[in-house]
């Protein structure tokens, strides 16, 4: 069952925190002023309706995207930022790529490197940026197939996989740099829908093992089983948040409520 | 078909009837295309008459044999290649410098990559080599300081007018086909490689520029081609390549017609084999891509060889 989050994680330091986070497109305003904290060990889920800012949300938290107004913080540490006195100095590339290293993300759209095989897309990254020697990547790339269920599909190429298959070799990628933080955008959206249970059986197997995840998913099944926290998301702000139960079978706001009548 | 009814009623010895009972041909009197008749025997006429017309010109065929494999001659192919391979390798270089250049966020180097481009694309290469070539008039020295200094004949040599006259227009060419190629890789797999921790150069260089390359080599294989071509215009600067090698022979053999024909032959069989070469990179690069690859001309002829000796149909 669900792992209840225990009050020394809370009293730590949150592993992201947002105060107050703008973020606009030229002139569509997205995100209008977000707070949440997210605790170490969490799954948080954010679902919502499509164009209500969850995943430029997600985004920010890697600096894929930049925040207009507010602060963002990973681990105790500014997104993108460094703070001396009361003046914000903008991150070099080098440094925001760094900070990205702890950071795992899995897209909507899997985005695997085509003219790699499934066991190269995941040394990639340990061995070009994390300075491994092949073998060492080489021998945690297999443990990691063979954790998601595809050990027997290493020197296939991305076009050859499932879509299923494809989103897995994406997680193990994504957990190659070993992050203390995983960010997943909308992972089944893409899916057909025998292929979902698959991914949801790995994000829930990853959930046991105490990773920080924060999910935006239209899976409520998910977000009631696995997840620690949920937040409602509609227009750029938090319309409400809580325990996913008690937000999924008892919604307080009338924006909620509507939602969750279509979706259920 | 009362055929059919009548079998049906015989469930046992229904499919083997229908394999000796084979469905009755159409035969009908075909369309006769008249206009093909006429056009085929237009066509031929006109062959016809000019093979007759050089039959009847004063053409020296066995000049061409004769001096096909001429020291003067091979000297010049060996230069039309060596030019190419040079002029392109400029090209491609600085093409992919000037790319990176257009694309980047610092609006200076975009824009002088975007002027060069349109200036080199915006004039024809023979006023180019021209220009190059002419220089001299202007230019009385060469000084670049305490690295180099000459006078300026010395410096700028026929070869050295046909480099950077063939390569810096070919650059620009070059410049809008790698920016197309980069242009075409998924932003995603920026974005992914991003979020992994790479730097915009690793990216760039471990994932993007691979899969651009599937969208550049094609057309780059086609300037290669187009650049053996055009090297001949180095003529206009007494740099001695395939044509003008020709053309000397021709003066003291006084066989001008039949030079440029072997001059022809030449370029033809140096362009057949860049298209092979072309054939096979572009296999190369599909990796990945596409689930299987076409078989090569290589073996298609040794599948169609050893289905000859079986009856057809015998896959089955």
């Amino acid at each position: 069952m669900t792992r209840t989050v225990k009050d020394s994680d809370m009293n730590g330091t949150p592993m992201v925190r947002a105060e107050g986070v703008h973020k606009s497109f030229g002139a569509a305003h997205i995100l209008k002023g977000i707070d949440l904290e997210v605790a170490p060990r969490e799954v948080f889920c954010l679902i919502g309706p499509s164009g209500s800012g969850k995943s430029t949300f997600l985004r920010c938290i890697n600096h894929l995207e930049k925040i207009n107004a507010g602060r963002l913080s990973v681990d105790g540490e500014l997104v993108g930022y460094r703070q001396k006195g009361d003046k914000l100095y903008e991150l070099k590339d080098s440094e925001v790529a760094r900070k990205r290293r702890d950071i795992g993300m899995v897209f909507q759209r899997f985005n695997l490197f085509p003219h790699m095989t499934a066991i190269e897309n995941i040394m990639e990254a340990p061995v070009q940026v994390g300075g491994e020697t092949k073998a060492v990547a080489r021998a945690r790339a297999e443990r990691l197939l063979d954790r998601v269920g595809l050990a027997d599909k290493a020197g296939h190429y991305p076009s050859r996989l499932s879509g299923g298959q494809q989103q897995r070799v994406a997680i193990a990628r994504a957990l190659a740099m070993e992050p203390k933080l995983m960010l997943f955008d909308e992972p089944t959206s893409a899916l057909d829908p025998e292929l979902v249970g698959d991914v949801l059986d790995v994000m829930r197997d990853l959930a046991q093992d105490g990773m920080t995840m924060i999910v935006v998913t239209h899976e409520m099944g998910f977000a009631r089983e696995v997840g620690d926290a949920l937040v409602f998301m509609d227009d750029g702000v938090v319309v409400e948040s809580g325990h996913p139960r008690e937000v999924l079978t008892n919604p307080q706001h009338d924006r909620t409520k509507s939602f969750l009548s279509k979706v259920l | 078909m009362t055929v059919d009814i009548h079998k049906s009623d015989g469930p046992q010895d229904g499919p083997r009837d229908v394999t000796r009972v084979a469905p009755e041909s159409i035969k009908a009197i075909p369309v006769r295309h008249y206009g093909r008749y006429v056009s085929a025997v237009v066509a031929i006429g006109v062959l016809v008459a000019l093979v007759y017309a050089f039959a009847q010109g004063d053409v020296n065929w066995d000049a061409v044999p004769d001096y096909f494999f001429d020291s003067q001659i091979l000297t010049g192919v060996k230069n039309t290649v060596v030019i190419t391979v040079l002029a392109m390798l400029l090209g491609v270089v600085l093409g992919i410098v000037l790319a990176v250049m257009r694309l980047s966020k610092n609006p200076v180097t975009s824009a002088i990559a975007w002027f060069y481009i349109w200036f080199f694309r915006g004039t024809p290469v023979y006023v180019q080599l021209l220009v190059w070539f002419n220089l001299g008039i202007v230019f009385e020295y060469i000084n670049l300081g305490p690295i180099y200094k000459d006078e300026w004949s010395s410096f700028m040599t026929p070869f050295l007018c046909a480099l950077l006259g063939l390569g810096l227009n070919e650059a620009a060419y070059m410049a809008e086909i790698c920016r197309a190629g980069l242009q075409s890789v998924d932003e995603g797999q920026t974005e992914a490689a991003h979020a992994l921790g790479m730097s915009h150069g690793r990216t760039l260089r471990r994932i993007v520029v691979p899969q651009a390359m599937r969208v550049i080599v094609p057309p780059t294989g086609n300037e290669v081609i187009n650049m053996l071509k055009t090297s001949s215009l180095a003529v206009a600067v007494q740099y001695t390549e395939l044509l003008r090698a020709t053309q000397n022979v021709s003066q003291t053999s006084g066989a001008t017609v039949e030079m440029l024909f072997l001059a022809a032959v030449w370029y033809m069989i140096l362009t057949s084999v860049l298209s092979i070469g072309q054939y096979y990179l572009e296999r190369y690069y599909a990796r990945g891509s596409s689930r299987s690859l076409p078989p090569t001309p290589f073996q298609r002829i040794r599948v169609n060889l050893l289905s000859l000796g079986r009856p057809k149909g015998g896959v089955a």
